[in-house]
């Protein structure tokens, strides 16, 4: 993989941010389009665009092929046995509400157990509390140890003998940069009767996932943090579950038939995708799919996890920087810091003078941040494009930082 | 750009705060939450003897610096002033004296103290609460 190479497929690259070029260290939060995403956008609204299925015109069939031959794009990047388990949605966020809402509110009530992680996002934690609290289930909560890493050991003693229904993990910390242990979760929550649920949001671009290798139950994950565009995400979902389940949104292409007394609904995937879908957003999720893919899942988390151990290795030579997390060799390319005094939005802010994007902020893991005993972090998050000259930047930036404010 | 914005009566402020502290049994206090990165401001008040005039002020917590500076002018500004004039202090007032370029995002930061004082005295003395804080006081009742 040759990230410099890669790099000149991103347009944005060209921008100059206070004059100066850009170094993007935020991929984490969304990462950069290249050229051969923008162009399939732009080719499928160009030549094929209308509404998909149902149309007996060639535009619409055209549409169609376009739009189903996504879905089997993704079916094969994350090794689904069908790709009528796979569920266009808008985000991994909704992706994880169908799930919480649409198997949750049947399938919880009191005396069950609902697990998350200490690392999770808001958008796998929040979703199920709130089902836990309509469905008078109880919703427990999997500690970290002090590398960010989930402390196995103490399940059987978290739930004693309670009922187990659901445990809700991420694949890869959005703020720690963990790789969570999921096969092994799987492992445990099936012993007990219940399901797993995987958000890959943050994995799924950087980690080669295969759901059947993961014997996961859900698994949640989004184009745009992979090169793709905002506005669409997907579920797989094991096809004997979604079978079972109630749809989430109710309106058309869902429906088998609607009748005044009574409507049925249509098949998977079709059952949970009602309304007209984000179609070329789907186009350029699949466009984005095969991108990574040619640059390949391995070598991407490679290259990543070197990048991470340079830019811990020389925060930590900083003095006064902290540095949270796991090893570089478990974790992906995502570098939580905080230097000492100083607040992250004002770190962030004399970086942006410099040209350099991190984030600052509770990242939406206000429980780990409380965890960490801190109220926010900076993030540094790398990326198939990041080059190593833009960490040099970021550890001049936070010399800067300490000149100015320290 | 950062040069204007850490200007040298911003870092002043940031690093050596007026009115910094708290004030046990104060007549109005207010809390509040900037939730784009969870800081925390608490706004303490004390009232002279007509019970209109603030003899005292102090805030407590902790933010970045933008928020800590015009918190700490912020305090200057208001302190022998009448609760119904500093209810209807208008923003502009205190941003004139931070004096820096802020994006929409660097004004929360900015305001922050500003609509915590404004709840503090609304709740003390039934002063208007203008519907741009009226959010403020919501999240510290739930």
């Amino acid at each position: 993989m040759d990230a410099r190479k890669l790099r000149a497929d991103f347009p944005i690259f060209e921008e100059k941010i206070h004059g100066k070029p850009l170094a993007y260290l935020d991929s984490a939060a969304s990462s950069q389009k290249p050229r051969q995403v923008l162009d399939a956008i732009r080719e499928f609204y160009e030549t094929s665009y209308a509404n998909v299925h149902r149309g007996v015109y060639t535009l619409s069939e055209r549409a169609t092929a376009g739009y189903e031959g996504a879905r089997e794009t993704l079916r094969r990047f994350v090794n689904a046995p069908s790709a009528r388990e796979v569920i266009f949605t808008r985000s991994a966020t909704e992706s994880i509400n169908l799930v919480a809402y649409a198997w949750g509110l049947d399938n919880l009530g009191p005396g069950d157990l609902v697990v998350v992680t200490e690392l999770e996002h808001h958008s796998n934690f929040v979703p199920w509390q709130y089902i836990a609290k309509r469905t008078g289930a109880e919703f427990r909560m999997l500690p970290i140890d002090d590398n960010g890493e989930l402390q196995l050991d103490d399940l059987d003693e978290l739930v004693g003998d309670g009922r187990v229904k659901v445990v809700a993990t991420n694949l890869v910390s959005n703020s720690l940069g963990t790789i969570n242990p999921v096969q092994k979760l799987s492992a445990w929550v099936h012993e007990r009767g219940g399901i797993m649920v995987v958000d890959a949001a943050q994995g799924a671009p950087h980690h080669r996932v295969d759901v059947q290798a993961l014997e996961c139950d859900f698994l949640a994950f989004s184009s745009h943090k992979l090169c793709g565009p905002s506005g669409v995400g997907a579920l797989w979902g094991r096809g004997e579950l979604l079978e079972e389940m109630s749809p989430f949104n109710l309106g058309g292409h869902m429906i088998r038939q609607v009748r005044f007394e009574e409507t049925t609904w249509g098949e998977l995937p079709y059952k949970f995708e009602a309304g007209t879908q984000p179609i070329a957003e789907a186009v350029g999720f699949g466009a984005a799919v095969d991108y990574v893919s040619a640059a390949g899942l391995e070598a991407i988390e490679e290259y990543e996890s070197e990048l991470a151990a340079v830019a811990l290795e020389r925060l930590d030579e900083i003095g006064g920087v902290t540095t949270y997390g796991p090893p570089p060799e478990r974790r992906a390319g995502i570098v939580s810091f905080n230097v000492e005094g100083i607040h992250p939005h004002d770190v962030a802010q004399v970086l942006d003078s410099e040209g350099v994007a991190i984030r600052a902020g509770h990242h939406c893991c206000q429980p780990l941040m409380t965890r960490l005993g801190v109220v926010a972090t900076n993030r540094a998050s790398f990326y198939l494009y990041t080059v190593p000259e833009e960490i040099d930047r970021l550890i001049e930036g936070v010399h800067k930082v300490k000149r100015i404010l320290g | 750009m950062t040069d204007d914005l850490y200007r040298e009566v911003i870092l002043d402020h940031y690093k050596n705060p007026r009115g910094h502290g708290v004030i046990d049994d104060a007549d109005a206090h207010a809390e509040g939450l900037n939730p784009l990165c969870g800081d925390e401001v608490n706004i303490y008040v004390q009232f002279a003897e007509d019970g209109e005039t603030i003899d005292d002020v102090k805030f407590s917590g902790r933010g970045c610096a933008i928020s800590q500076a015009s918190t700490s002018m912020l305090m200057e500004m208001v302190k022998g002033r009448k609760a119904n004039e500093i209810a209807e202090l208008p923003k502009e007032e205190l941003l004139d004296e931070v004096g820096i370029p802020l994006t929409p995002i660097r004004l929360k930061c900015a305001l922050l103290g500003l609509g915590v004082l404004k709840v503090a005295l609304h709740r003390a003395k039934g002063t208007p609460l203008p519907e741009e804080w009226a959010g403020l006081d919501e999240l510290e009742l739930k």
